[in-house]
């Protein structure tokens, strides 16, 4: 036994195959479903090899830790779980015969335990074969395609997500480029008041001493009650300017909230990256004649650049997240469906929300990771780092 | 040539520069030593203008300083800080064409010039020229440091305290290259240090600085030999003062001409601490002595280093 990590997913996925439900079937989707364990769902060949790289997988944590050892398990890992994906379609379209069109096919525990155990021991395998940002991306990127392969041929249309999709096909693509759109329009004003912010904070200790406590306080407020602090103002506001569509609800309030919580991380991480540039490098460039203009640009920006961005990481993930709270207000975004399935007690709409606001955070993430990469690497090590 | 004319400096009610006069001549290594706050650092900072003087004049060449743009002033002067400030994310060859650059010379002159630079300072261009500041020993960034304030051709060198945090090998060695460095190219040198070794080893003229103020300006030999305060007697020491009072003066100082004796010869321009130490290794109290070219310049004898004969000239000691 040689990985402790792989042997408790692994564990925890056996456990998760025998005992806990495969998926759900339910004659509509207000119902409980009745469960499906997953040797019931595993149907001829095809269900067989779906679930071959589990049998790999169940062997991973003996092996050896070679190259070829972990390679095989992030291989293993990723092919299981997209291989629980096409055994739940298959499943559930082999379910969707001879019921109603309103039966409904949706993921159970079982599923879901054995689909994060998966991808987990992928991940980790893919950090300990010491790939970067790109190589984990690319891991992850892999799963992604083969389960989007089988979104795009439809094997996947009979689960119960896919049917709510289908009924909202077109509010599910406002959702998204709405949800998207609120994330950008915070950005915009949080880097223009943020940057500039984060460098008088470097610059002058007293702006530091007077923006951060403000800011933190922001942060400590719950998102709900922002919301709600900001509707009153805003609605008065409206009133008194009746024309300008200035409103207590909708995306303004939303953008106002979500841009008081990405200021802290950027005006932070601003300061703290420029605080982390060497006074000798700067004394040497003022000694040598570079302008103010050029000590920043050439010097100060490039080296503060790598904590800036993982600052600006917190930040969109942050604000993907929070997004789906504004729902609340009437900004619309992925969180309208969510809480439309809260509501309405149907958890595939739910998840039909939820799913690619985690996606968008993954995503936003993994591309500021490899930025992130990519401006350390640049930088080299920094002095003091490094033993000569 | 560099003056100061009556400048001073206060930062709030503490005046770290007072009132101070002095001129450093063209091609001259001055050296500026004096204890912790003495203002020494702030006197050289004042020269690029990293530090504005409150009152007085600081002219170079004649000209004001105080007309001139900082950022070109500082282009025509090399800076080297003990701390060394390479640029992190900056290959070794660009931090050197960091002036050059600034100054827009053509791209294969710049080159040129890194090549030229590395060569001086002892670094294979080869392998240091794309190499990263992180990659080098403490010693190869401040030579480095070194090929990156000489890139433009200076004709003014500011140094504070260079190699104050290099170990005792490698400060020798980049003190020796300085040294040879400022002998070919005639770059007028000031350099700040607290270390009176380095100063006598260095200098053509000391500048000794207390509380802000000039307490001596002189030759090595007269900082020696003519202390002008109980202050530059203890920078100076008692310990070894006889082996720093023969460091200061060389063999063709001393030798005399018309003899002639066998053995294997030192170079005239050897220090005479190296004779004495020669002597004792030999068991010999006369040694043969030859001028830059190989040829023979006379005998050093052991009562020679005691006291001055009439043959060795003291070199000129106005204060």
């Amino acid at each position: 036994m040689h990985n402790r990590v792989a042997l408790l997913m692994v564990l925890a996925a056996a456990v998760a195959a025998m005992a806990l439900p495969f998926l759900g079937f339910a004659p509509n989707r207000l119902l409980s479903g009745r469960p499906v364990p997953l040797w019931a769902a595993v149907q001829g060949l095809g269900g067989a090899a779906a679930l071959l790289p589990g049998l790999v997988l169940l062997a991973t944590p003996f092996l050896r830790p070679t190259r070829a050892g972990i390679g095989l398990t992030v291989a293993a890992g990723g092919l299981f779980t997209a291989g629980l994906v096409w055994l739940a379609g298959a499943q559930a379209a082999a379910l969707a015969q001879g019921a109603s069109a309103a039966a409904r096919t949706s993921f159970a525990s079982g599923f879901w335990v054995m689909a994060a155990a998966g991808l987990l021991t992928a991940i980790d395998a893919a950090r300990r074969l010491g790939l970067g940002a790109i190589g984990r991306m690319a891991v992850g990127g892999a799963v992604a395609a083969l389960v989007a392969l089988q979104l795009a041929s439809g094997h996947l249309d009979a689960l119960s997500i896919l049917k709510e999709y289908a009924n909202r096909r077109e509010i599910f693509a406002d959702a998204v480029l709405r949800h998207a759109t609120l994330v950008v329009a915070a950005l915009v004003p949080t880097l223009l008041i943020g940057i500039p912010l984060g460098v008088a904070a470097h610059r002058v200790q007293a702006v530091g001493r007077a923006v951060f406590p403000v800011l933190n306080v922001v942060q400590t407020v719950p998102s709900i009650a922002l919301f709600g602090l900001l509707m009153a103002p805003l609605a008065a506001l409206g009133a008194m300017l009746p024309g300008t569509g200035i409103s207590g609800v909708g995306p303004l309030p939303a953008v106002i909230a979500l841009t008081l919580y990405s200021l802290l991380p950027i005006v932070r991480n601003t300061a703290v990256g420029l605080d982390g540039v060497p006074a000798p490098v700067r004394e040497a460039a003022r000694g040598m004649g570079l302008t103010p203009r050029q000590i920043f640009l050439r010097v100060d920006l490039p080296l503060a650049l790598p904590v800036f961005l993982s600052g600006l990481r917190i930040t969109v993930v942050q604000a993907v997240g929070l997004a789906a709270v504004a729902a609340l207000i009437g900004a619309g975004g992925l969180g309208a469906i969510m809480f439309q399935g809260l509501f309405a007690n149907a958890l595939d709409l739910v998840l039909l929300g939820a799913v690619p606001v985690i996606l968008l955070a993954v995503a936003a993430d993994a591309l500021l990771s490899i930025g992130i990469a990519a401006a350390t690497h640049s930088i080299g090590v920094l002095p003091g780092k490094s033993a000569p | 040539m560099i003056e100061f004319e009556q400048v001073t400096k206060r930062f709030g009610s503490w005046t770290a520069v007072d009132a101070v006069s002095f001129t450093v001549a063209e091609g001259e290594f001055r050296v500026l030593i004096g204890p912790s706050g003495s203002g020494k650092s702030t006197v050289l900072r004042m020269i690029n203008r990293l530090i504005p003087a409150d009152e007085g004049a600081i002219r170079i060449d004649g000209e004001d300083i105080a007309s001139l743009k900082p950022e070109e002033l500082r282009r025509r002067m090399g800076y080297v800080i003990q701390s060394v400030g390479l640029f992190p994310h900056w290959t070794v060859e660009r931090n050197i064409a960091t002036v050059p650059g600034l100054l827009g010379w053509p791209k294969a002159r710049i080159r040129d010039r890194v090549t030229e630079l590395l060569e001086l300072l002892n670094l294979d261009p080869r392998r240091y020229r794309g190499a990263y500041p992180h990659q080098l020993s403490g010693g190869q960034q401040q030579r480095v440091g070194v090929a990156r304030a000489l890139a433009a051709e200076p004709r003014i060198l500011l140094m504070d305290e260079p190699f104050s945090a290099l170990d005792p090998i490698t400060r020798a060695s980049l003190q020796t290259e300085l040294s040879a460095i400022h002998r070919r190219t005639g770059t007028t040198v000031v350099f700040v240090t607290h270390d009176m070794d380095e100063a006598l080893r260095l200098g053509d003229r000391i500048a000794v600085m207390d509380h802000g103020r000039l307490i001596q300006c002189a030759t090595p030999l007269d900082i020696l030999t003519r202390p002008a305060s109980p202050l530059v007697r203890d920078l100076v020491g008692r310990e070894e003062w006889g082996l720093k009072r023969l460091a200061v003066e060389t063999v063709g100082d001393r030798a005399r001409r018309q003899e002639s004796v066998t053995g294997e010869p030192l170079a005239a321009e050897t220090p005479l601490h190296r004779a004495l130490s020669e002597m004792v290794a030999r068991g010999t109290e006369r040694l043969p002595v030859v001028d830059g070219d190989g040829r023979p310049a006379g005998v050093l004898h052991l009562s020679d280093l005691v006291r001055p004969t009439s043959g060795g000239v003291v070199p000129g000691g106005t204060a």
